[in-house]
């Protein structure tokens, strides 16, 4: 299957949906191509085709089926090249509690962030207080372990990752610093930010506050 | 080794229900505790300390919190009659779909309940348009899963609740003229005999829905 592989990946440089999708692609090893989107444009034919239900990406083309929404893709990726670096653990409780977890960010986690770097005075203040008080949650489950998957990076972190990229973004708009809040969070971040795959899919975290400023003055936010 | 499954949830609950469907489906027993929720158990409370939400399951004392969630764990649990499909690729299409119900037709659901006038009117036609929606994706198929009911019709029984809605409080979003494939699959749905079982009581659902969501106050 390996060789005959054609898979695209809709991207919008910065965005933490696209950069779960990419980690997923580097820890396997996986080829692909990119289509890079541009959000504060219109929309592609190719991207209204392929996701004519949300319109949204990132969207992952394996051999001409599109799969939608971050997680599912990173799933749908863990379960298709299963035979190399497993991203969810076997055990369908572990399987459970990192997925609680994975939804735990997009519900709570996501949508405190926006109010970070997209809002400004109360909202923007209340956000802070949202998004340490919820990461903090996130932080507990690390417990005594190197990575949330444990030994190895594994489904959580990737669902988490991006948005500790985001840290300098949320922190200079906000004005305010995270690790005084979430040390063992920091740590966490940096720890991942050693491993190579990781830093060739990622954009640094200082162009991921340039990719932000841009694209809050070109959508007028 | 015997097993202990509990699962909290409350009667009308169309999140709990789902997982009773799941459980009920693969033959599992069960011990079920009813939460009021206005006063929560301390149990619902230790076992779900994030959200304080139902439905939550325990089994062998380890509680799976997230409806979504504890349908993957009983499926991976209790392998025998599936709910998820085999192939990675309809695995992914079964979770992007029960996903949509959850994110957009959920929330669109409960804000008719509590909108008047022309922003209800505006909800009412945004659920029609996620229900043909929903129909583009059944298509010919007796189920969303195929030839039995799967993943992704056990996550759309909110459609249970917002046809109860609809006739407690005189609206009319699905009917059988706009939506025939819909309805064709809801009247297969409610006739499988595992499903029908798991429905909320239908004239306590009724009676309880108008008392919850309904208001003789007109819209300002």
């Amino acid at each position: 299957m390996a060789n005959s592989d054609h898979i695209v990946l809709l991207d919008f440089s910065g965005s933490p949906f696209v950069m779960r999708v990419r980690l997923a692609l580097a820890a396997k090893g996986i080829e692909y191509q990119i289509k890079e989107e541009d959000l504060t444009q219109s929309k592609s034919s190719l991207l209204l085709k392929v996701n004519p239900v949300h319109k949204k990406i990132p969207v992952l083309i394996h051999n001409g089926k599109p799969v939608c929404e971050s997680l599912i893709i990173v799933e749908y990726i863990d379960e298709v090249w299963k035979d190399r670096c497993p991203l969810l653990p076997a055990d369908p409780y572990q399987r459970a509690k990192a997925k609680f977890w994975a939804d735990f960010i997009d519900k709570m986690v996501h949508p405190s962030s926006y109010k970070v770097w997209a809002a400004n005075g109360e909202v923007q203040e209340a956000g802070k207080k949202e998004f340490i008080d919820r990461i903090k949650m996130l932080e507990g489950e690390l417990k005594s372990n190197p990575y949330f998957g444990g030994e190895t990076l594994g489904f959580l972190d990737i669902a988490f990752l991006p948005l500790y990229y985001w840290f300098h973004t949320l922190e200079t708009f906000g004005k305010f610093s995270i690790e005084a809040e979430c040390p063992k969070l920091v740590a966490w971040g940096k720890r991942c930010m050693e491993e190579e795959f990781v830093c060739a899919s990622l954009p640094h975290p200082h162009k991921v506050y340039d990719l932000v400023v841009e694209y809050k003055k070109k959508m007028g936010i | 080794m015997t097993e202990e499954v509990k699962l909290f949830g409350t009667w009308a609950s169309i999140f709990s229900r789902r997982i009773e469907v799941a459980l009920k489906l693969k033959g599992v027993q069960f011990e079920y505790i009813e939460e009021n929720l206005s006063n929560k158990s301390p149990a619902l409370l230790k076992y779900n300390p994030v959200h304080k939400k139902i439905p939550v399951l325990v089994h062998n004392g380890k509680p799976v919190a997230e409806s979504l969630v504890i349908l993957e764990y009983i499926d991976e649990t209790w392998k025998h009659n599936p709910i998820l499909p085999t192939d990675p690729y309809e695995k992914a299409m079964a979770r992007f779909w029960a996903k949509y119900i959850d994110d957009k037709l959920w929330p669109a659901v409960t804000k008719v309940l509590v909108s008047k006038g022309e922003e209800q009117k505006g909800v009412i036609e945004e659920i029609q348009e996620q229900l043909k929606t929903l129909e583009s994706e059944l298509k010919e198929k007796k189920f969303f899963g195929g030839e039995s009911l799967g993943f992704v019709d056990i996550a759309a029984n909110i459609i249970v609740f917002l046809l109860v809605a609809q006739e407690a409080l005189g609206m009319e979003i699905l009917t059988e003229e706009k939506f025939p494939v819909l309805h064709g699959w809801y009247q297969r749905l409610v006739d499988d005999a595992v499903f029908k079982e798991c429905m909320p009581p239908r004239e306590q659902h009724l009676s309880s829905v108008k008392v919850w969501f309904g208001s003789s106050t007109p819209s300002k």
